[in-house]
């Protein structure tokens, strides 16, 4: 932290001020706490105060609806970097698999003042892992955050495994974990609630080849928090 | 928005708790600093699929009352507020208890959306806020959070709080048709009659028919995973 503060003093004497108050590194250890769900590529974002990659109780973007139907980050990457986010895309190299952990060293936030993180779950529709808009703290030191489980509110949970990964297109892209069944009927066609909440779960069926989900509820569920992050600021 | 209700219970309150700490000469540290009159903006966001919350019953009292505690007995205001969503009698509890003032809200807040009311009270020595209100697709779950400290808040600051579900023990959690009063069923309410474990508890979740148990009247919407909704609290004045 030092060291840039420094170097932004003498790059932009004008606004040494506010380099000096804001500009942080951060170590970001993210640790999936489920037992059988998966993190596709996560998106690490500091960003100011008027920005969010979601808000509960608010319609998602198109962006977030296509990390949370298909996990591609890239429409929220763009998003959010166009309004002076410092983004880290997909720490982990891939899949977070369950119980699993990665970690982001030496993350450097320039001057934004807030973390934000999202990840899909698979397999869901559109559930996803999410922190929105935590205040990076200015004191040095170890920080704990426990995050939940979101659904989108763009695409109703049939569960599914169709390959629809596309915003828009029903059913659920995979179970990297193939422990999923097939021939589903489908646990509902209708999403009652379309802003960002807290998703209810995966219902899951013990069918391999029929019932109303081709998730099983002997493996695919979760309960809040689904994921812990350590956040150590230097 | 909230004005008409909160003052006309208010005002009653005011004096009340203004005579207990004149006369009770054991409990001198309950300085009641007349005219300085601290003002709160609470919002509620309903987090869940489709479990609309009944309007909202909050209070704001010292610490001689509790609303709830795991593993003891609803009141019978409490199993009201979270078999029907009715708020008057948890609210005079409340009142009996000591509390300064309390207000509800007008009507239920469906999934996505959110109910802010106003609550204001002269200064005590403890500021506690407790709220809470039911998930009216079950049969007796409800949420909220107590006995949050308001003594430390500063005009302008805010706190959010992600609130648990809870189980108020007091009636079965059947699922069955005819028992749940929200719009899964339209069915009963409140029922004098305790069937259930009779203490409070964080709920279990639900079943539903999709889990494989048909006499259920709930669907997949209505299942939920904690938090279930978010309290913003910021002190206006």
């Amino acid at each position: 932290m030092k060291i840039n503060s420094i170097l932004a003093m003498s790059a932009l004497p004008l606004v040494m001020a506010s380099s000096i108050a804001s500009a942080q590194t951060l170590d970001v250890k993210i640790i999936n706490l489920t037992q059988g769900m998966y993190f596709t590529p996560l998106l690490v974002s500091s960003h100011d105060a008027s920005q969010h990659l979601f808000e509960t109780g608010t319609a998602a973007s198109v962006e977030l609806a296509a990390m949370a139907e298909g996990g591609d980050i890239s429409g929220l990457v763009a998003a959010s970097e166009a309004l002076g986010a410092v983004n880290s895309e997909n720490p982990a190299s891939g899949l977070l698999a369950p119980s699993n952990t990665t970690m982001l060293a030496d993350f450097n936030t320039g001057t934004n003042e807030y973390l934000s993180i999202t990840a899909m779950l698979l397999p869901t529709n559109d559930g996803f892992v999410g922190l929105d808009s935590w205040k990076i703290p200015e004191t040095a030191g170890t920080y704990t955050i426990h995050l939940n489980a979101y659904d989108a509110g763009t695409e109703a949970n049939d569960e599914i495994i169709n390959g629809g990964a596309a915003v828009g297109v029903p059913g659920i892209p995979a179970d990297p974990g193939a422990n999923n069944g097939t021939g589903a009927s489908g646990v509902t066609s209708t999403e009652t609630n379309q802003t960002i909440h807290i998703h209810r779960g995966n219902v899951g069926d013990t069918e391999d080849n029929a019932g109303v989900s081709d998730v099983d509820s002997r493996v695919h569920r979760w309960l809040n928090p689904v994921a812990k992050v350590i956040v150590t600021v230097k | 928005m909230n004005m008409k209700k909160y003052f006309g219970i208010g005002f009653s309150v005011f004096s009340l708790a203004f005579m207990s700490a004149c006369s009770d000469s054991d409990n001198d540290s309950d300085d009641m600093i007349i005219g300085t009159m601290q003002s709160y903006q609470l919002t509620v966001s309903n987090l869940t699929s489709n479990q609309p919350l009944s309007p909202l019953a909050a209070a704001i009292h010292d610490s001689n009352y509790t609303a709830w505690s795991i593993g003891v007995e609803s009141s019978i205001g409490l199993e009201k507020l979270a078999e029907e969503g009715a708020t008057t009698e948890f609210l005079s509890e409340a009142t009996a208890a000591g509390a300064y003032v309390n207000v509800s809200g007008d009507g239920a807040i469906f999934s996505g959306e959110s109910d802010t009311l106003e609550i204001e009270s002269a200064m005590h020595d403890e500021m506690k806020l407790t709220i809470a209100s039911m998930l009216i697709n079950t049969n007796d779950a409800f949420t909220g959070a107590q006995s949050i400290d308001l003594s430390g808040l500063e005009v302008g600051d805010e706190l959010s709080v992600l609130l648990p579900v809870y189980d108020a023990g007091t009636e079965a959690n059947n699922e069955l048709a005819g028992t749940i009063p929200g719009p899964a069923d339209s069915g009963e309410g409140f029922n004098v009659v305790r069937d259930d474990v009779n203490v409070v508890s964080r709920h279990p979740g639900v079943v539903t028919d999709v889990d494989g148990y048909n006499d259920s009247v709930l669907d997949s919407s209505h299942r939920f995973d904690a938090p279930v909704a978010k309290l913003v609290l910021k002190r206006t004045q």
